[in-house]
Formats: structure tokens, sequence, C-alpha cells
């Protein structure tokens, strides 16, 4: 495997606090690599997740590729922004973005979940640089990151926190302690990312309306009116249509705000590989040759060969 | 007589003072804990974070990310049973800088009831690795340890007692691991930890007077990581140790002192006393000591009659 097919190494880097941006054609081609890299690595190590990472994977590059404040060569410098994966099963979505992004060579993902591998399972900051929380065990990811954003603004940092969730994983009532907590105390550097994309590992019933092969999580619950009832602003948009995701990525850290972001972004889970859309079954999953061959051209990834 | 609750955040504000970086979380049980001394003191250190534990375990690790010292405040079996997956996951896990100050341990709880006491907490946090476990014997001993867990950078577990607690007789300085030996005696020693080992050292006192043999009385305040060989040293010559704490004799004090002694020989024989796999309940504080076998009259009883079973090599 090899990033060279990704024209990274010539787009502008941004650099901690940096203004420059990417186009849209730009993110959307280190997406699809992302994408790819990442069913191709899960097949490879026999073992993962599939449909939460796609469906994440265009909210996370633009996090990684244009939003963040963060240095891939100084992945500890206290200033930067943080991303906590709190839907933690989608590790290797982040993985595969922050190889592309410089942190680690692309050639490390062949050692996903194997022994000694500072790519685990589920995030371990402990292991690898760059990694701002570990998670895994759902629920937990926004607590942290309102910790976070806390400390940063007590050591007075300009630091801005994101975080992501799953619209399964805030089944999770821990999430709530953190969305009550967050807006008592004005987070306006706390930034949460629903990835909702309408379909858990197994979930619930279908009744005809649902998106997804099986029953959204959250059919019949206007979630935006529950975080805006709770103090916090509320951005809705596509979550897979960069120049809407960027726009709210803006709005999110803008000055002169009181109240924590949440970004309810409509996702596809399993995006853009048709046979995984919307498909529970493929909440994690191993493609076969002739499936990575059909994901490489779904991807529009057909001119780059074998990786 | 200081209670460890006080002597703790007495301890802390008095750090906190001279270390901005220090700060206190409380789940609203300040005034139970004592918090609110320290919210008192140094408003701009405290933050109240609901009736929400989890929460603020996740809370305290992001906190001590930015380089802060975040020290939570709540009762022990919140900690340990309802927020243990955060403390496993985000303070364990992660060797976060954090401190858990665990109040209302063991049954004296206050007329609470067995919904509010721990009588697991040392068995679980010390299945954790890389989580200090501390128990204090009594005020002064409490101080030291939050002394020390200030300067030590990693998560630390505190267990404290609701009430007043009399001073350790001969306690040795606070040396995180060692064992410190109360009462000098023969070939019978009693181990305990926290506030129990006063009454264990009492108790002694009237074995000593009912039978005529004099037990040594040793006092284990780190449960993890223990100093093994500081513990076998205790430990030497002697043909019966009895632990005694108030806390399940499952895993516990118990347990680790087995866990030591079973993978030596030849191996004392070892009896464990403290809450025998149930519940507590709630009734005044020598209620339940004397129903559980804690107070000095019956552990003395229930020593004396192993004294007797072994009386052939004790007499």
């Amino acid at each position: 495997m090899t990033s060279k097919h990704v024209d990274i190494d010539t787009m502008s880097r941004a650099p901690l606090g940096g203004e420059s941006r990417r186009s849209f054609a730009a993110l959307e081609r280190v997406a699809a690599t992302a994408r790819w890299l990442s069913i191709s690595t899960v097949a490879a190590s026999q073992a993962g997740h599939v449909g939460g990472p796609l469906s994440a994977m265009d909210l996370i590059t633009a996090l990684y590729f244009d939003q963040m404040r963060i240095d891939p060569a100084e992945p500890d410098r206290i200033e930067r922004d943080r991303f906590v994966l709190s839907k933690g099963h989608s590790s290797i979505a982040l993985y595969s973005v922050m190889a592309l992004r410089g942190y680690f060579d692309v050639l490390e993902l062949a050692t996903f979940d194997k022994i000694d591998s500072r790519l685990q399972g589920h995030p371990d900051r402990t292991r690898l640089p760059g990694l701002d929380a570990s998670s895994g065990s759902l629920g937990q990811g926004l607590s942290f990151g309102m910790g976070l954003a806390l400390g940063a603004r007590m050591a007075g940092r300009d630091s801005h926190t994101w975080v992501m969730l799953g619209d399964g994983e805030i089944q999770e009532g821990m999430v709530w302690e953190a969305v009550h907590v967050a807006a008592r105390y004005r987070l306006a550097n706390l930034t949460a990312i629903v990835d909702h994309n309408g379909l858990q590992q197994y979930g619930w019933e279908p009744d005809g309306n649902d998106r997804g092969d099986r029953g959204d999580p959250w059919r019949g619950i206007d979630l935006g009116a529950v975080f805006r009832s709770f103090g916090w602003r509320v951005i809705e948009i596509d979550g897979h249509d960069f120049p809407q995701i960027l726009a709210a990525y803006e709005l999110a850290r803008g000055a002169n705000q009181t109240r924590p972001t949440v970004i309810l972004a409509s996702t596809i889970k399993g995006k853009g590989i048709s046979y995984a859309e919307h498909q529970h079954a493929w909440h994690n999953g191993i493609a076969s040759q002739e499936q990575l061959d059909r994901a490489r051209v779904d991807l529009g990834l057909d001119d780059i060969g074998e990786m | 007589m200081t209670s460890l609750r006080v002597a703790w955040a007495d301890t802390l504000v008095a750090d906190a003072r001279r270390n901005e970086r220090i700060v206190l979380l409380d789940a609203d049980l300040a005034t139970s804990t004592k918090g609110d001394t320290f919210a008192a003191a140094l408003p701009g250190q405290f933050m109240q974070m609901g009736i929400a534990e989890q929460n603020m375990v996740a809370a305290a690790a992001g906190l001590s990310d930015h380089g802060f010292i975040p020290w939570m405040s709540s009762f022990a079996v919140f900690f340990t049973h309802r927020a243990l997956d955060p403390i496993r996951m985000l303070v364990a896990q992660t060797r976060a800088n954090v401190k858990i100050a665990a109040g209302y341990s063991g049954v004296l709880t206050g007329l609470t009831g067995k919904t509010h006491q721990d009588v697991q907490d040392l068995a679980i946090m010390r299945a954790m690795p890389g989580m200090v476990v501390l128990s204090p014997g009594d005020a002064m001993e409490c101080a030291q340890m939050v002394r020390w867990a200030n300067e030590y950078d990693g998560p630390v577990y505190l267990r404290l007692a609701r009430d007043a607690a009399p001073a350790l007789p001969a306690a040795a300085a606070f040396h995180v691991g060692a064992v410190s030996r109360l009462v000098e005696g023969g070939t019978v020693v009693l181990v305990s930890t926290g506030v129990q080992s006063v009454r264990t050292v009492e108790a002694a006192a009237l074995v000593t007077a009912s039978t005529g043999v004099t037990p040594r009385v040793v006092h284990v305040p780190t449960i993890k990581p223990l100093d093994e060989e500081s513990l076998c040293a205790q430990l030497a010559g002697v043909d019966l140790v009895v632990v005694v704490e108030e806390h399940s004799v499952i895993g516990g004090l118990g347990g680790l002192v087995s866990e030591v002694l079973c993978s030596r020989a030849p191996s004392p024989r070892v009896v464990r006393l403290g809450l025998q796999d149930h519940w507590g309940e709630s009734a005044p504080n020598a209620d339940l000591l004397d129903k559980y076998g804690l107070s000095p009259a019956a552990l003395a009883q229930s020593i004396a009659s192993y004294l007797n079973i072994d009386g052939a090599n004790n007499g």
C-alpha cells in the first residue's frame, strides 16, 4: 500500500491555526481513498467494522484535512484541537485519515488489530501519538470531551474539542449527563457531531419508512429539539456534503458563542460502497476479493490499481 | 479524633492553595464528603458536576489532559459500582492523573444501609492494572497520602471512612507499598487496613488479657502496589495469620494476603474476617460492628477461638 496515488503531498498543509483550505474535490478524493484503506484493511485483518467508518469518513476527513488546528509533526502540542472518536469501533476510519494526513505511514495500516500494533481494534491513546482519546465502550466520549473543553478554557487555551458520536451510541445514558453539564458550563469550545446513519449493529424493527434496512434508532424523535431544549446550538447537515460540513464546522468554532454545538449529520451507513450502503449487516464484515474490486470501482479509485 | 473525610478535605485545600492545578469535582455530595470545605475555600478550583458520577469521572480524565490534577469526591460505592467503566477505560487504561476520594467506604456510613455501603471496593479496584489503591488508618496517614497523591502522576483510589477515627498507635510514616507493625507480638499476627486497624489493635489487647497470647498487629495502608517483601517480613515466623477488614472477605485484604502467602512455602494458616459474602444494613455503628464481627470484643472472641484450635502452636 502507498499513498502516492493521493495528491496529499502537493496539497497545502494547514498549519496550526492556519487558514489554508483544500478544494472540495481534493477532500472527496481523500475520503474515497480513506474508505478504500478502511475496507481493504479490515478485509486483510479479517476483523473490524465497515458501515460506521464509511458513514463517518467525510466528517472525519473534513476535520483532519480542513478544520482542526493540528500538526502531525507535533501530535502532543497542548494547544492543538482535540478529536474524540466516541464511537471507537469506527477506529479504522480515523486511522485511515490519520495515515493520509501524515501521522504515520499508510503501510502501518497493515498492522491493524495485530499483536503489538499501535492500531488497536478500538483507539488506545497510550499507543499511538495523535490519538486524543481512548474509546470503545460506548457513551463516554462526550463526557471526556467535556472535560477537555473545560480544561482548555480554564487553562486559557484556544483549543476546540470535537467529539464524534454514533446515533446508536447516544442511547447510552452517560451521553445525556454530558449534554446537561456541558450546556451548564457554557462550553462554546465543544462540538459534538452525531453520525446519524440510521442503523446500529442489529437495531430495531423497520416500519417501512426507514432509510436503512432496519429501524432508525431515533425514528419519531426530534433529536434537534432534544438538544436545543438542553441549551445546545443545533446544526443539521448532510454528512456527505463537504460544503455543508465545512460551513457547519466554521459555525461551530465561531466566536461569541456561549453554548456548545451539536452537528446532527445525516449520513449513510456503508457510504460509497454500493453493496454496503444502508445495510445493517455491513456494520462489520469482511469483503471478498470480488467485493474489494467492486469497492474500488464504486469509490472511483479503479485507476489506482492494487494497493 | 479527626475523621478521614475531614483530614482529606483540609489537606487538599492546603495543597490546592499552593497549586492551582489541583481541582475538585463533586457529584453533589459535598456536604457529606466535606468537599464543601474545598468549595468554600477555593471556589475557582471547585466544579459541581451534578448527580452524574460517570460523567464526572470522564470529565476528570479530560481535565487531566490539560495539566490539571482533578480530584473527585463521592461515596465509594458510586465510584466502584456506578462509574466503574469510565474509571476502567478513561482513567486506569490511560493512566490518567486523576484522584478518587472514595468516601463512606465500608459499612459505617451513617445509617444509610446496603445501598450506600461499599464492601467490595478494594476487591474491584485492586484488580485494575495501573491503579494505586490506598486505605488510610487515621487522619494523619490520610493527610500524608493526599500529599503523596498530589505529587504522584497517575490514578489513585483513596478509601475514606465517614466517622471520627482514633489515631493509629505507633504507625510508621506513610511510604507507598510498605506495611507497618502497630503491635509487637508472638506467633499469631493480625493484619488489617483502614480504620479497622485501630479496632484490631484494641481486639489484640483483649485477646492478650483473656488468653495470655500477644498477637502481633500489622497495618496495610497500601493495597496496591503492595511491597510483598515488606508484608512477608512482618509475617515471618508466625503460625496463624488473621486478616481483618471492614470489607467483604472475598478479594480484599484477605484475598491479597492469601495470594501473597500461597505462593510461598512454608505458609501459615490464613483466616479472613470481614463481611462473609453478604450485604450490610442500616444500623448504629456499634451494632453493625458487633453483627459483622468487627468490634474489638467480637473480634477478640473469634481470634481466641482460632487460638484454641491452634492452641498447641500458640501457647
